[in-house]
């Protein structure tokens, strides 16, 4: 936010001090705040679609059940540990720059982006899979056969049937909007990390780019925190 | 190791001395971005009202006549809706007046963010943009709420991309309020402790808190709607699983605090006009401030209470309904202490402050009918009639519109330097109370008697009533066409109003009007409460200028 190229006869150890404040205190504490907040927009952008998932889970648990046993659940493992050390990465990048070693900050940097992307790449295999599988909401939606009779078993009512049919999809409507929400934020993480790595690299950042790269680690972290309310919530509860 | 200390020579001119287009369009200014909200708004307001004046036009005769079909009365009411909502009401306040004076209240030289302030704008600009697309090139016929299953299933209207723009918009939105959040509590000057602040800041952070936490559930909602538009995957529809009535929840649970959006920076201004033409410290400061902040919260639990009928549980509507009734408790605390502010004052009727008294009438009519539809007997009887029509344009019309032109009329003197023509402001001022009453009273007759809302046609019997709304609302139009015409002349002269035209106690009058760049040229420390007027000093004053008068 606060970008400025240096120049040569300013001190590189301090960041500039942004006109309209008054001291450098201020100033990290106004972006630091700053992201706060807009990680609380987005706690509340996604508890929309979570509050669908609440209501609809809890009006036909069995649907969702067996819904969710199709997720892929070690594919899932596999991502969240790859997402957990992404937030390493993270943290460390973080202190480095705390410290002023701008090198390493661009590593951990690449390294968190290399882990994001990694993260989508399983995705991806994930939905190839499903996809695959007549799992994709929409027309060519096909609700797998044993999970049709399953339903059919707790449904007294072929009126009740119908309904736990189509909760049978909503799982899968509920599941590919909140990961592919949950994708796009990672999509956008990367790529500004990635920024961030080359305008570290130019040395563009005043004061080795503290408050940015603080900053850009509270979304990061936030993007992590969301996935790992997901996977149980998707992949977990039996 | 030294500070770099980046010397800022303060530039002697004023805000507004640069004349490029460039140097307002790249203007990272807080009072600049404020001008340029206060164009945009303008303009959309007079869209929007072009569109509620066919409405009235069409409505003054039972059958339709002014319109070629009902379906194109369907696209006026929404684009109406849409625009004075999302494009006026939401922005008009805290975008105009609250950007260029939240700073200079609480002594700060900028916004904590002035980039994302400026990008808030464009982003305002591109909603607004698809908006007037929408309108141009085929309009949405579901009304501004988009219910579902009618949006998602039924309507062949551009609905997906009234999401689009109602998705970007609230960016604005977000943003601003992020701003001012982050604004009060990190950039208030020295000495500015927060019950120094004044209550127009209590106001805007409550807004802004709402703001923060409501709009990204709107843009979720819409996201959904959009969603099952395109892919048709059952989210909304009852045939695949969905219950439309998932959306109704999502959507006034932004919808409802939007409400208090729209009217919480109205009891911003109010409560600085107030005291400075009583000429009286505002009465219970701390319940005032604190009030705002009930709002708030109160305005996340009350949504259910546009749910009465929609078929929610008969609980849930008796618990909705008591929370409603609650948020009557902080309304009240503010318009007993405004009240209390006037006792014993030395009151002067300037135009601003004829805008505040019919605010604070009109708002406390529809605060007590708002009570009446919290009631779930009475909601049942008129609700989706004229009534509600009535009920929200007395809170969002009379209250914030007539808050808006109070706080534009007493602060352009800070804000372009001039004073607006006294005469015709108390005269615009009459004419929209008269003109409004006029245009909304015979509405909650109207609805009581049965006359469901968004047909164009009606029976024979209502005409009376609807007659009566038309003239009202051609005065309105009148009384609101007035203070842009008098306002852009007051431009031809040079500066006239100096630093304090109204003698008014705050940070913003402290400085020379229209404000310099950086808006002060010293470092801000403040020293006392906020509100310090006499009363009695300003009788005295009052006493002596007759003295010199008669003499």
């Amino acid at each position: 936010m606060h970008t400025t190229s240096t120049s040569a006869t300013l001190d590189d150890d301090q960041p500039l001090l942004m006109s309209h404040f008054d001291d450098l205190e201020q100033q990290h504490d106004a972006s630091n705040l700053g992201m706060w907040f807009f990680l609380a927009t987005e706690v509340m952008f996604f508890s929309g679609m979570l509050a669908a998932y609440a209501i609809y889970r809890s009006l036909s648990p069995e649907a969702f059940h067996l819904g969710s046993r199709h997720m892929h659940l070690w594919l899932g493992f596999a991502n969240t540990l790859v997402l957990l050390t992404s937030s390493l990465t993270m943290a460390l990048g973080v202190r480095a720059s705390q410290l002023g070693r701008r090198n390493q900050v661009v590593w951990y940097l690449l390294a968190t982006a290399v882990l994001g992307i990694a993260f989508l790449g399983v995705k991806a295999v994930e939905y190839t899979k499903e996809i695959n599988h007549h799992l994709f909401p929409g027309k060519h939606f096909v609700v797998p056969a044993d999970d049709a009779e399953a339903l059919m078993k707790v449904s007294a009512t072929p009126e009740e049937l119908h309904l736990n049919l189509g909760r049978f999809q909503m799982m899968f409507v509920l599941y590919f909007c909140l990961t592919a929400v949950h994708a796009f934020h990672m999509i956008v993480g990367i790529v500004i990390v990635l920024i961030m790595a080359e305008l570290m690299r130019r040395k563009w950042f005043s004061g080795h780019g503290t408050t940015q790269i603080e900053v850009l680690g509270l979304y990061w972290h936030f993007v992590d925190v969301v996935w790992v309310f997901l996977y149980p919530l998707l992949y977990l509860i039996d | 190791m030294s500070v770099p200390a980046v010397v800022v020579e303060d530039p002697p001119e004023d805000y507004l001395q640069e004349h490029t287009l460039k140097s307002w369009l790249l203007t990272t200014d807080h009072k600049r971005v404020g001008i340029l909200y206060m164009i945009s708004v303008t303009v959309f307001f007079f869209v929007g009202g072009a569109a509620a004046t066919l409405m009235r036009l069409e409505l003054m005769t039972p059958r339709g006549d002014v319109l070629a079909t009902p379906d194109a009365y369907n696209r006026l009411f929404t684009m109406h809706g849409v625009i004075m909502i999302f494009f006026f009401l939401i922005p008009a306040i805290p975008a105009v007046l609250g950007n260029f004076l939240l700073p200079l209240m609480i002594g700060a030289r900028d916004l904590a963010f002035p980039k994302l302030n400026l990008m808030s704008w464009y982003v305002y600009i591109i909603g607004g943009m698809i908006g007037i697309w929408i309108m141009v090139f085929g309009g949405v016929d579901t009304g501004w709420t988009f219910y579902t299953p009618f949006s998602t299933m039924f309507s062949n209207t551009m609905v997906v991309t009234a999401a689009v723009a109602v998705f970007i918009t609230g960016f604005s939105s977000i943003l601003t309020g992020l701003n001012f959040v982050v604004t009060v509590h990190t950039m208030r000057a020295p000495g500015m402790t927060w019950f120094r602040l004044p209550l127009f800041v209590w106001s805007h952070y409550a807004t802004s808190l709402i703001m923060i936490l409501g709009t990204p559930v709107l843009a979720i909602s819409v996201v959904l709607i959009a969603l099952e538009r395109i892919f048709g995957v059952g989210i909304f529809d009852p045939a695949l699983g969905g219950d439309p009535i998932l959306f109704q929840h999502l959507f006034w649970f932004y919808s409802h605090p939007a409400v208090y959006i729209m009217v919480l920076p109205g009891f911003a201004v109010v409560s600085e006009i107030i005291p400075c033409f009583a000429r009286r410290p505002i009465f219970g400061y701390k319940f005032i401030a604190f009030s705002s902040v009930a709002i708030a919260i109160f305005s996340f639990l009350v949504w259910g209470h546009h749910m009465f009928v929609s078929g929610q549980s008969m609980y849930a509507g008796m618990i909705f309904s008591i929370l409603s009734f609650l948020v009557a408790i902080p309304s009240a605390i503010k318009v007993f202490n405004w009240t209390a502010t006037l006792y014993k004052g030395s009151i002067r009727l300037d135009t601003p402050m004829l805008y505040a008294l019919g605010f604070i009438g009109l708002f406390t009519m529809g605060g007590l009918t708002g009570l009446m539809l919290a009631s779930l007997a009475i909601d049942v009887h008129v609700h989706d009639t004229y009534f509600i029509v009535a009920h929200f344009h007395y809170i969002m019309v009379g209250g914030t519109v007539m808050a808006y032109l109070g706080g534009v009329h007493f602060w352009w003197p800070k804000i372009s330097g001039r004073m607006y023509p006294e005469f015709w402001g108390k005269l615009s001022a009459m004419l929209v109370f008269v003109g409004f009453n006029l245009t909304f009273f015979p509405q909650f007759l109207l609805g009581y008697l049965g006359m469901p809302r968004r047909y164009f046609e009606y029976r024979p019997e209502f005409q009376v009533l609807n007659v009566m709304s038309t003239a009202g609302a051609s005065i309105l139009a009148i009384g609101y066409v007035m203070p842009l015409v008098y306002m852009l002349l007051s431009l031809r002269k040079p500066p006239n109003a100096g630093p304090n035209p109204w003698g008014a106690t705050g940070l913003e009058w402290q400085v020379e009007s229209p404000p310099p760049v950086h808006n002060f040229h010293d470092p801000v420390v403040v020293t006392c409460d906020p509100y310090m007027y006499s009363p009695e000093e300003a009788e005295r004053d009052y006493a002596h200028d007759q003295h010199v008068r008669n003499a």
